[in-house]
């Protein structure tokens, strides 16, 4: 049996010839310390990237990519065809895994400082690789043809058609037509499915020929610095001297990793479920709240926090910046020391951008720059703000639910956030001060001047008064005493 | 006994038999090339082409006058004039409508002008509020605060037979043509 499959073998073999190559790229030497568990992030991303290829296929026998159907395909993914739940929600998982173990990947190779001096060009490489992960999260997104892809191709079209001159061209070259429908979907599925699958593949074979050819980065160490005219020959005898073929030595720690990673993406889809679909991706549906998926969440909050006036700029102008600099990176510093022990700069800027990621994703998760659409209908006043007020008050308390006020601004921690909290708003304005903002608005509030008649203006400012902390008096202008007697007395003597 | 004629090595000069063939294929299939980049341009670009000359936009009825009372602001739907068989729901619309008097109108845009959510109407407080960023509107459509830059978009609008009709079939965004026939609103609300 032994000797047939041998012969088998060879068979193939003198006509492929490739069993000699794939067992030299197998036993190549590398450093013994690259044997670590921080090396083990590029072989996951691979992993990950064939789960959603397999993944992939098996959801396109099923998903139809057309306008009209693509959302009831889903659905019948989800409950009808056995698994169907299942192979989405690995899919789903899988990308977002990919986009995080791709993210970790950079960092790791950043602060090891991987990307210097000869191996620039795999980390230009590996900065296309991120773009296109990114890419096929948001296409993967829009294929999820649900209200969220819908205004979430809507926000892509408004930000494209901000671009000078091309802008209206570059809408309908992305949308495939004049408005969001069947051709957008059309071409996102060829993006995602043809296009960026096929870069992928290309873009990751030579990547890992370069890791091949170049050999793995070694432990950076303090004081080991990066020379052009020294490092290949000091690689050679490191790997000559203290290496060990990657096949048994290094490989193991790689499919602990990626077993793992599997498993989780796994366990993750069982637990989980798949993403969505949200409703029916129907424009006549505008009681909606769309949101990106969690990898775009950082941008959802910028794009709510930036200044009006810096926001085109920053959306045009801020994506060339990021791109240019990485891939400029290994041009600015090609040389020196690897180890991020000596490099406060490298690991500062990680961090940095760790926690503004972070920050602006947590933001995202609860939108306090959004009006709560139904906080006005929904949330009760608290009643301890109407427990003995006076009816007027208690007016101005409707007036201050019905006009909506309460979208913007929380009382007792429910409602909007867009606006300050009004708790304690008598605190912080005189009478006169909380008139003058109700009806002329200003910093970011809206004039509600037309809106309301006087007397709900009187009423509603009532009520705002009524709003401070027990043994606390409200805010009132010391003036206006002395100018009301004033006037009277002024008014008395003729 | 006659020497086979060697092949003299190409120089700067002098040009082989292989070599010019093998330029001419080059420039042969430069040729093919050419000829068939211009319908696969003309192809991959149809979609920016045919919107020449406000070539998607056409007048779409939205209702009849009764339908929108005076004074009042009604969200209308409409069918997009340009439309494929696969396009299902998408080609749908919404709109506002405000009737101002008897027969003037104001038709707004559901998409918000900083990056197209869908606003909603609240008569109570006269505003558009928009879900995603926060962006808000009086009820002439002007800006009341928020990210965007500008009022709501406006599709022209006549009223023809006592229906409202209004001019549509391109997603209204910043640079879009269905924004450049109404122009901008100045930012002030009074």
């Amino acid at each position: 049996m032994c000797i047939m499959i041998r012969q088998i073998g060879e068979w193939f073999d003198r006509r492929l010839q490739l069993a000699a190559p794939v067992r030299e790229m197998a036993e190549h030497p590398v450093p013994r310390n690259t044997a670590s568990w921080w090396y083990v992030f590029g072989s996951a991303a691979l992993t990950v990237f064939v789960l959603q290829i397999v993944t992939g296929i098996l959801l396109a026998l099923v998903y139809v990519p057309s306008g009209a159907e693509a959302w009831s395909s889903l659905q019948s993914l989800n409950h009808a065809v056995t698994l169907g739940w299942f192979i989405r929600a690995m899919h789903g998982w899988g990308s977002n895994f990919m986009v995080a173990i791709v993210m970790i990947h950079m960092v790791q190779v950043f602060l090891f400082g991987a990307y210097k001096f000869p191996r620039e060009l795999t980390w230009i490489v590996g900065v296309f690789l991120l773009l296109m992960t990114l890419g096929m999260a948001f296409s993967g997104q829009v294929l999820r043809f649900d209200q969220d892809a819908y205004w979430g191709l809507g926000i892509g079209a408004s930000i494209a058609s901000r671009v000078p001159i091309l802008g209206p061209a570059i809408v309908k070259l992305m949308l495939g037509g004049p408005i969001i429908a069947g051709a957008t979907l059309s071409r996102f599925f060829t993006l995602h499915v043809f296009v960026i699958p096929g870069l992928l593949i290309g873009f990751v074979c030579l990547h890992l020929l370069m890791v091949l050819k170049l050999g793995i980065n070694e432990w950076p160490m303090p004081g080991r610095v990066v020379k052009r005219a020294t490092y290949i020959n000091d690689y050679h005898e490191l790997t000559k001297k203290d290496g060990a073929p990657f096949v048994p030595y290094a490989v193991w720690k790689d499919m602990f990793f990626a077993a793992f990673i599997i498993l989780a993406v796994a366990a993750c889809a069982f637990y989980f479920g798949p993403f969505g679909p949200t409703g029916r991706p129907d424009p006549t549906i505008i009681q909606t709240v769309p949101k990106p998926d969690y990898f775009f969440l950082w941008l959802y909050a910028l794009l709510s926090l930036l200044p009006p006036s810096l926001e085109t700029p920053a959306l045009l102008i801020g994506p060339v910046v990021v791109i240019a600099g990485l891939l400029l990176l290994p041009f600015l510093s090609g040389e020196g020391e690897k180890s991020w022990k000596r490099r406060p700069i490298a690991v500062l800027t990680v961090l940095l951008i760790a926690i503004t990621l972070g920050t602006f994703t947590h933001l995202a998760g609860y939108t306090p720059w959004s009006p709560h659409m139904n906080a006005w209908s929904g949330d009760p006043v608290p009643d301890r703000y109407i427990h003995h007020s006076t009816a007027l008050e208690r007016q101005g308390a409707l007036v201050f639910q019905v006009k909506q006020c309460r979208n913007c601004h929380s009382l007792g921690e429910r409602g909007g956030q867009r606006g300050p909290s009004l708790d304690t708003v008598a605190v912080r304005l005189t009478q006169d001060q909380l008139i003058r903002q109700v009806i002329q608005g200003g910093g970011n509030m809206p004039a509600y001047g037309k809106n309301l008649s006087p007397a709900e203006t009187t009423a509603l400012v009532a009520f705002l008064e009524s709003l401070h902390p027990k043994g606390q008096a409200p805010a009132r202008d010391a003036s206006r005493d002395v100018a009301l007697s004033d006037e009277k007395q002024a008014g008395a003597k003729p | 006994m006659a020497t086979k004629p060697t092949l003299a090595p190409s120089t700067d000069a002098t040009i082989s038999r292989r070599g010019f063939f093998m330029k001419l294929g080059i420039l042969f299939n430069g040729l093919a090339a050419s000829v068939l980049a211009v319908p696969i341009v003309g192809f991959l670009f149809s979609s920016i082409t045919r919107g020449r000359a406000n070539g998607y936009l056409s007048w779409v009825p939205l209702g009849k006058v009764s339908e929108f009372p005076e004074g009042e602001t009604r969200l209308a739907t409409f069918r997009n004039p340009y439309v494929m068989p696969t396009d299902g729901k998408t080609a749908d619309t919404a709109c506002w409508v405000r009737r101002i008097a008897a027969e003037q109108f104001q038709v707004f845009a559901v998409n918000c002008a900083h990056l197209g959510c869908p606003v909603r109407w609240f008569p109570q407080s006269g505003l558009f509020m928009c879900p995603c960023h926060g962006g808000a509107y009086y009820r002439d459509g002007s800006r009341a605060s928020g990210p965007p830059e500008r009022g709501l978009f406006e599709y022209p609008y006549k009223v023809e037979n006592g229906l409202v009709t209004i001019q549509a079939g391109e997603l209204p965004t910043p640079g879009a043509a269905i924004v450049a026939l109404t122009g901008e609103k100045p930012p002030c609300a009074s």
